[in-house]
């Protein structure tokens, strides 16, 4: 606390942030530059940016990692053969599953689907929920009756029970059908939260000074409520994004989510509950991948909030 | 991110103490306590909700069927090795297999008093029979003359009863079939068969609810969900006396669950140890572990109206099926819950032979050979369908791989969410190539798993194979003098459908069970179900 | 605020029909015939599926299945299961209590100790606790529940004994401590983090100093002052979490062997109990509706600013 007092520039630029609109180009470059800058000195942005970027290389380009495929299975051979934990990347560093296939190559080539899910449905239920709920909370009126009553509807009906369902009407497991069901019950949660940030923003003192001064709605929403709103949504859907790779390995758990031939972590996890008592290696290494990566993701995401924040500058 | 690096070591920590408590942790089952709300000299089984209400002939799952066993006695039952046994009758006879006679044993009362008679049995028949009733067995009086009347495929029942049932006296009717059927007298040994109280007719929903029956336990209650509580029939004459006071049927949301009630004895008997426990479940359990074949088969099952299996040659099925490793797979990812099948029929029906042949070894040059020689498939790659929700999923890879690595066709595993799309899948011909297919005996004879599986018109053949040579060979063995030619013709109908190929057996099912230290003469029956009520209390 | 209570009371009219709506339609597409698949992978008879059938209405366009079901409804008939010819409201009766308990626990535990560290840490942001109550929370979001839910059974259960591993058919309160535990696990990292954020933003505010500068007791200011303020954001996601939590048990409940709602509409829509699945979900969307109901009605008594006309 006594830290962030010291540090008076922050406290100038949010009061001040209302005259400052006016002169918008530099000032929007300023904010991203500024965090750009504080980002880069931060150690939790750095080390979660590499993560990312080495998962997302693992993702897209499975091969530089390893030479294994992870279809292949000896069963006679290798079933559940215990990893060799000094064989770095070698096909038996973490050992084989109950197929007899390569942990290690699995994990590897696991990581397209996990993040793919992950990733793509943050994207989309923050696009859809923010928008929504900052029309919803600025507007005020029927406009938000309306959006707020099809959230409702969408909230209603339970994530998972909800995702099982839509899934289920689903004959094929593809990696966009766990996308889209995920999204489209996942927006809502957004959708609130930025409804209720947008209510408090928009009552505050430099929202109805741009008002007063003439500035057009679209500005007002997209400079000035805006970024104030995404801190909340930025906390929430960096902490949903390891929330959406969750929910496909407890969908893939439950037997609903993406299946064989697919190489997913959730489907290896849920292959490998049952050699919990047996092997738990099988069940640890895939769930300490889903871990970590949920881990980089929420990492980068309070790097970027505290940077994007003026408040916590 | 000292925080978050700290954490990962954390979660690894945490996660590999708990997997080595989770080894050390089959020790508290030794530590045996009391099970809550049971009355003494009960002894419970972890079997679910049924399905329907407890009506004999609406009842064709295993849990209700438990249930319906223990309050229903038919008129005759098998014992382990597949024998007949009279239970409420006191011979079945026949000279033609087309008339048979039945005579009950005297004295028998359900258990609100009423006596067991011939009426019992007839007016039940022919209530399960009839379509209004939307009995779910109902099928299974088809043979009894008649049956088209109170059963038409189309349209209001023409008459109320069957014209092949006449009681004779009060213990004593017979049964006129529409053809001769030898072996008609085992598949009476169906829980279907029962009789009902004349107290059923007034009110059959109450009754589901409700049951009366004849059998070697009394109803005492339902709670849905959770139990069935059964009594013993201090009144019953049958051989199969309750030598417990009562039994309570348990409702578990999972194998896992029951299992680990099993362990820390708040449960008496588990049908099925689950996959997670089954590596470990014999050094849990000692000499209370039950592992032990039964009747039943699983298979995959080809499609001959799918792309790939169109016009096959049976020599690709033939080399798929080499392609296989049964013994491995068995050992392995099955964790020796099943048995190799060698032949087409599980061991333990009556009929069952081994095969001359080397279709089901595992020879992968050879398997390769055959796939080649019959033109292969279409595209080079098959799929495996099955149902998510039943714990096939990694005997379904396995297979996938085996057949993968040993014939280079590529095979995939194809997921359907639960049964309900799997079957719909199957009853609409949209399977890809392959089902998952399983069959347990109705009866214990090798006719069960040829007529039913691979006739032209047979209930369970989704697989749409059709050969004449084999239905008119079918046809023979249903036409036979006595039971013995007709198993006889049925074994040779058998050679025939090993050069066709409708199905690639794979291994006959264990029963991998095991029960607590309360109780004792835990036995398995032909169809892999506990024989409950000689189950004693220590 | 009565009028305004009467008119959400009145918007919740649309929002229950819609939600109803959709869960309706979504079993409706589902593949798979709950008639046809009582009959396993035996006999399969046209002519009494087709009776079966038009005994339960299900030979009826959806529209009208639709309409037979809210008229039903609004009678207080639930509708009968296909299979075990049992009242769904039966049905819920027996279930619904046990995971009202268990969601009341878990949201009992979210937010007496989710709000109790976020606040522990915010107050003294980038020390040492709140880094480390950054580690608790994304362990706890980093670890799928089921796999928390295991290992805890194994700790608490297997290993240290404190408890049954399953919970019994009774359900008594003693036995839904771990299972909630579990069960509000996520919610609690979400609270914790939403509360930590809110107090550390709060803390730095101008109406803050204006607080200290004006020389109030320390437990004033952050009882009143800061408490008030920093809840908006945790109280919106509160009000969201019951229904949540109702609906997200079928996890925690499968692991721990509950016979509640969770366990109850998975198998439903496993076995296609149309009825059943839509009778449920009505009802956490009632809890949910409710519960936000009240949530916004607690805006206003957090922030002043917001009033509701």
């Amino acid at each position: 606390m006594p830290e962030a007092l010291e540090t008076p520039v922050k406290d100038a630029t949010q009061p001040g942030s209302v005259p400052a609109a006016e002169s918008k180009p530099e000032k929007a470059r300023s904010l991203w530059s500024d965090a750009w800058h504080d980002l880069r000195r931060n150690p939790l942005f750095v080390i979660s940016a590499i993560l990312i970027v080495f998962l997302l290389t693992m993702a897209a380009f499975p091969g530089l990692f390893t030479s294994a495929d992870p279809r292949h299975a000896d069963l006679a051979n290798h079933y559940l053969q215990k990893p060799k934990w000094g064989n770095f990347f070698a096909p038996d560093w973490f050992g084989y599953d109950v197929q007899g296939r390569s942990i290690y190559a699995r994990v590897i080539y696991g990581a397209r689907a996990s993040i793919a899910v992950g990733v793509i449905v943050t994207v989309l239920v923050t696009i859809v929920g923010t928008v929504t709920g900052m029309l919803a909370g600025y507007f005020g009126g029927w406009i938000d009756t309306l959006l707020s009553r099809i959230t409702d509807i969408f909230f209603g009906v339970p994530f998972i029970l909800g995702a099982m369902v839509v899934l289920t009407s689903f004959e094929e497991r593809h990696v966009y059908v766990v996308i889209l069901a995920l999204a489209f019950l996942g927006w809502t949660q957004i959708a609130r939260v930025a409804r209720g940030s947008v209510i408090t923003i928009k009552q505050a003192d430099y929202v109805m000074a741009a008002k007063a001064l003439g500035a057009s709605t679209t500005r007002i929403l997209l400079r000035h409520i805006l970024p104030n709103a995404m801190a909340p949504v930025i906390v929430v859907a960096t902490i949903a994004l390891g929330g959406y790779i969750s929910a496909e390995a407890t969908l893939s758990f439950l037997g609903i989510g993406l299946a064989e031939p697919t190489v997913s972590w959730g489907v290896d996890i849920s292959s490998g509950q049952e050699q919990l008592r047996n092997a738990a290696f099988v069940l640890i290494i895939p769930s300490i991948m889903v871990s970590i990566t949920v881990l980089a993701f929420i990492m980068l995401g309070d790097a970027v909030r505290n940077a994007l924040d003026p408040k916590l500058r | 991110m000292r925080g978050a690096k700290s954490a990962k070591w954390v979660a690894g920590a945490i996660v590999v103490a708990l997997s080595a408590t989770a080894c050390g942790g089959s020790d508290s089952g030794d530590t045996e306590a009391k099970e809550k709300g049971k009355p003494a000299g009960y002894v419970s089984i972890d079997v679910g909700e049924p399905q329907k209400p407890l009506i004999p002939a609406d009842t064709n799952e295993s849990l209700g069927s438990y249930v319906i066993q223990s309050l229903f006695t038919q008129l005759l039952d098998f014992d382990a090795n597949g024998e007949i046994v009279y239970t409420n009758a006191e011979s079945v006879e026949t000279k033609d297999s087309k008339t048979w006679t039945v005579k009950l044993k005297k004295g028998w009362k359900f258990h609100n008093g009423e006596a067991v008679t011939s009426e019992s049995y007839i007016k039940a028949w022919n209530w399960y029979a009839n379509i209004k009733n939307k009995q779910q067995n109902a099928f299974w009086f088809e043979d009894i003359k008649g049956y088209d009347d109170v059963h038409p495929a189309k349209g209001e029942p023409k008459a109320d009863a069957m014209s092949g049932l006449k009681a004779v006296d009060d213990t004593t009717f017979t049964i006129e079939l529409s053809k001769p059927v030898p072996y008609f007298n085992y598949k009476l040994g169906y829980t279907t068969w029962a009789p009902l109280p004349e107290t059923f007719y007034a009110d059959p929903k109450a009754f589901g609810q409700k049951p009366v029956g004849n059998g070697p336990y009394v109803f005492e209650k339902w709670d849905h969900k959770k139990l069935i509580q059964v009594k013993a029939n201090p009144d019953y004459q049958g051989p199969n006396k309750a030598q417990n006071k009562g039994v309570l049927f348990k409702n578990y949301a999972t194998v896992e669950a029951a299992y680990q009630d099993l362990l820390s004895g708040n449960l008496d008997m588990i049908r099925q140890i689950g996959p997670k426990d089954l590596p470990k479940y014999k050094q849990d359990l000692g000499d209370r572990a039950i592992d032990q074949e039964y009747a039943a088969m699983q298979s995959i099952v080809p499609t001959f109206y799918s792309k790939t299996f169109k016009n096959i040659d049976p020599k690709v099925l033939q080399g798929l099926s080499m392609g296989i490793d049964r013994e491995t797979i068995t050992k392995t990812v099955l964790n020796g819950s099943r048995t190799p099948a060698t032949s087409f029929t599980p061991k333990g029906v009556e009929g069952n032979q081994a095969l001359d042949t080397d279709v089901f070894k595992f020879d992968a040059a050879k398997a390769k050979k055959l796939v080649t020689e019959g033109g292969g498939v279409p595209g080079n790659k098959i799929w495996i369908q099955y149902n998510a929700d039943g714990g096939h999923k990694e005997w379904v890879t396995a297979v996938c791989e085996s057949i993968r690595n040993s014939t280079g066709v590529d095979c995939l595993p194809d997921a359907k969410p639960d049964f309900q799309t799997d079957l719909e899948a199957r009853d609409n011909d949209e399977v890809k190539s392959f089902y998952r297919g399983g069959w347990v005996a109705d009866y214990p004879l090798n006719v069960n798993f040829m007529r039913e599986l691979y006739g032209t018109t047979a209930e369970a053949n989704n697989g749409r194979f059709s050969n004449k040579k084999i239905d008119a060979a079918f046809k023979k063995g249903d036409n036979a003098k006595s039971l013995e030619e007709s198993i006889k013709l049925y074994q040779d109908a058998e050679k025939m459908v090993l050069d066709e190929m409708p199905a690639i057996p794979l291994w006959q099912y264990r029963t991998n069970g095991g029960h607590s230290k309360a109780v004792d003469n835990v036995k398995v029956d032909f169809h892999g179900d506990y024989e409950v009520t000689g189950v004693t209390v220590k | 605020m009565g009028r305004y209570v009467a008119r959400r009371l009145l918007q919740m009219i649309p929002v229950f029909l819609g939600s109803t709506l959709l869960v309706f339609l979504m079993m409706y597409a589902l593949p798979g015939d709950p008639v046809r698949a009582l009959a396993g992978e035996q006999a399969v008879d046209q002519a009494q599926i087709a009776q079966v059938k038009k005994d339960l209405g299900l030979d009826l366009p959806i529209w009208q299945q639709y309409w037979n079901y809210l008229s039903g409804l609004f009678q207080g008939d639930f509708g009968t299961q296909i299979a075990t010819q049992r009242p769904v409201a039966d049905v819920i009766a027996d279930a619904f209590p046990i995971t009202v308990r268990l969601a009341l626990f878990a949201f009992a535990f979210t937010v007496i100790v989710g709000i109790s560290m976020g606040v522990f840490a915010g107050l003294k942001a980038d020390t040492l606790r709140d880094r480390g109550l950054l580690v608790l929370t994304l362990l706890l979001i980093s670890v799928p529940s089921f796999v928390l839910g295991f290992l805890a059974q194994y700790f608490f259960a297997h290993e240290l004994g404190w408890v049954e591993p399953n919970v019994s058919a009774v359900a008594a309160s003693q036995e839904l401590i771990l299972p909630a535990v579990v069960l509000g696990s996520l919610s609690l990292a979400y609270v914790a983090r939403l509360t930590r954020t809110s107090v550390a933003e709060n803390l730095r505010s101008d109406y803050m100093r204006t607080a200290v500068a004006k020389g109030l007791p320390k437990r004033r200011i952050i009882g009143v002052h800061l408490m008030r303020n920093s809840m908006i954001p945790v109280v919106t996601f509160l009000g969201t979490d019951i229904g949540t939590l109702m609906g997200g048990a079928v996890v925690t409940e499968g692991i721990f062997n509950v016979q509640g709602v969770g366990y109850n509409v998975f198998q439903a829509l496993k076995s296609r109990e149309g009825s059943t699945v839509v009778g449920i979900v009505t009802l956490i969307v009632v809890v949910y509706l409710v519960s936000s109901l009240i949530v916004d009605l607690l805006y206003a008594v957090l922030d002043p600013r917001i009033r509701y006309a």
